[in-house]
């Protein structure tokens, strides 16, 4: 049995913030359709527009320009869908069906892009330097007066890489393009205002800054043309069909007004915890190096690679002492590739299969990085000697 | 606790993986007879194999091994060192991934491709064994055959994408390419395709 059971897959997803569970143990007998016009509908209404004020506030957006939907994946998927619409059968789209996006985002960017571009638009993708930051002069190069949309997402949930969004943003509204950012790695961790990077779409999720799974946001910038991915309800002013996730909307509300309060010193702590985390690994483990960019990374974001060692073993073997972090290894994704955000840095495949990424949030602690430390050293160790690169 | 959930593999697995027997210890001496390397670390997966035999018996005495790879690699290849052990170099020669996964338990089907190299580096141990002893009458090569013509696509290459998940023959062309030209070759991709998943991945 281990000694510890420390959580540093914060970018994975977050455990409910005390705070959020109590409203929902409290909310549970809201059972009101808020699109009901009796008590029990405004009841639940009244509640949802409280929470999507709460949201919209948090990102410095006006809260009709808010909207719920069951996902980051969702919301990511609803803006890249509106790409291929004929513009003389959906008023959502002009005569431009170009995307352009980054060669790092998540994957339901990534999928959702090779579906599009296999109903008719094209996609074109930036690449990144060593760290992971997009190229800004290449968008540059590839926009033009077809570029329909430019997606670039906030902060890579792999390295914590952040990228330059407001420049990137102007480069695309200079060729008439729309933005759009999935910041479901960024929002919470940093401070994230809609007006102030000037993007027409942006991407929330809920269970990344301790709220619950199953539910989202997407910013949708006033006067921006519109296209819904599911049909078939008014709600949300027909821009996603469905009832809404009552309790996780309110739940969603609580966890962005307990951000406002915690995250300003939390990410200083973070920060510090980092640098104690990687000195600590540099100090014990040779053949070490670390992923993503050096100053430009969300606070809590670490990502090292071991030369010589494969990171699913490295994973099991910290879970086995209680320690859960995440690696881009093939073998823990069950696909035969690592990740496609390490390769795109250019490191060699080797250490894209060695790498571990540990992500901290606001329960991590001193005692507990410093354990994490001791272990690893050992783990690494361990798998060393059965290596055939040592 | 975190102990009280089901782990990811099976508890032989586990065993191996934190147990891992007749591993070659750091700077530990071990006069092997025959030696093999296989795979490489591009890949993710490289597997070296040690075996010490008995000449009068044709036997293998001791077996050491070093590996870079997954869980999976690891517990599999353990587990092989303890099977081959006191077999003849014939017995040890048809050990196949499947008899390694029954030993194990079994592995996911996506962690299949993780365990198949164990065996692979354990003959090509033992063909080092015989080529070191004169014996190369007895090198048994596994020699690639060209399947696709246009392509250039092996036999070899069709049991890896089937180990990587192909089990249509359209799933084969997009790992493979092969019958994208011709297509003269579909008939026997086919049917070395199907008896590559029944080799594999059929329970035992």
């Amino acid at each position: 049995m281990p000694i510890l059971r420390v959580y540093l897959d914060h970018n994975a997803t977050t455990p409910l913030h005390p705070e959020v569970k109590k409203i929902i143990a409290d909310s549970l007998d809201v059972f009101g359709n808020p699109s009901s016009m009796h008590s029990f509908g405004r009841e639940a209404r009244k509640l949802v527009e409280e929470a999507r004020g709460k949201v919209a506030h948090f990102i410095g957006a006006d809260p009709e320009e808010v909207f719920f939907v069951g996902s980051g994946t969702e919301a990511n998927n609803t803006v890249l869908s509106m790409v291929p619409c004929s513009p003389n059968k959906c008023h959502c789209q002009t005569a431009r069906h170009e995307i352009i996006t980054s060669t790092i985002e998540h994957p339901c960017i990534l999928e959702s892009s090779k579906c599009i571009d296999n109903r008719g638009a094209t996609v074109q993708y930036l690449p990144v330097d060593q760290y992971g930051k997009v190229k800004v002069d290449q968008l540059e190069k590839l926009i033009t007066d077809k570029t329909g949309l430019v997606s670039v997402m906030t902060a890579n949930n792999e390295i914590g890489t952040i990228q330059d969004i407001k420049t990137l943003a102007q480069i695309a509204h200079h060729s008439g393009a729309l933005f759009h950012t999935d910041a479901v790695q960024a929002v919470g961790k940093m401070p994230i205002n809609v007006k102030n990077l000037d993007v027409d779409f942006l991407t929330i999720s809920a269970h990344k800054l301790y709220g619950p799974k199953g539910v989202g946001a997407l910013y949708v910038k006033k006067g921006v043309r519109f296209c819904p991915l599911i049909r078939g309800g008014h709600q949300e002013k027909g821009r996603r069909a469905g009832t809404e996730n009552t309790l996780g909307i309110i739940a969603f509300g609580k966890a962005v007004d307990m951000r406002t309060i915690e995250m300003p010193d939390e990410a200083k702590r973070l920060l510090k915890l980092k640098q104690i985390l990687k000195q600590g690994l540099q100090k014990n483990i040779s053949d070490i190096s670390f992923n993503g960019h050096p100053e430009d990374c969300l606070p809590g974001t670490l990502n090292v690679s071991f030369g010589g060692v494969e990171g699913e073993s490295i994973l099991l073997y910290l879970d086995l002492e209680g320690i859960a972090v995440s690696t881009g290894s093939a073998c823990a994704s069950g696909s035969l590739d690592p990740s496609h955000v390490l390769l795109a840095t250019g490191i060699p495949v080797e250490r894209a299969h060695g790498s571990i990424r540990i992500s901290s949030g606001r329960e991590t602690t001193e005692k507990e990085i410093l354990y994490t430390i001791e272990k690893m050293t050992q783990v690494v160790k361990k798998v060393r000697d059965i290596s055939t690169a040592y | 606790m975190a102990d009280e959930f089901d782990w990811v593999y099976t508890d032989v697995v586990k065993d191996h993986f934190i147990n891992p027997r007749n591993v070659l210890k750091p700077g530990e001496e071990f006069a092997a007879d025959g030696e093999g390397m296989v795979g490489n670390m591009k890949c993710g997966d490289q597997m070296m194999m040690k075996i010490k035999v008995d000449r009068a018996k044709n036997i293998i005495t001791d077996i050491r091994w070093k590996t870079y790879g997954c869980a999976s690699a690891i517990a599999s290849t353990s587990a092989l060192s303890e099977m081959v052990k006191g077999l003849t170099l014939d017995k040890a020669f048809l050990i196949s991934p499947k008899d390694v996964n029954k030993q194990l338990g079994g592995l996911p089907d996506h962690k299949i491709h993780c365990s198949v190299l164990g065996d692979k580096a354990l003959r090509a141990a033992i063909n080092d064994y015989y080529k070191k002893n004169g014996q190369d009458n007895k090198i048994q090569k596994e020699e690639a055959r060209t399947i696709c013509q246009c392509m250039n696509v092996t036999d070899h290459e069709i049991e890896d994408a089937v180990l990587e998940g192909a089990r249509t023959y359209v799933e084969l062309q997009e790992k493979t390419k092969l019958g994208t030209v011709c297509g003269q070759c579909k008939d026997e991709a086919i049917e070395l395709m199907e008896g590559y998943i029944k080799k594999h991945f059929t329970k035992f």
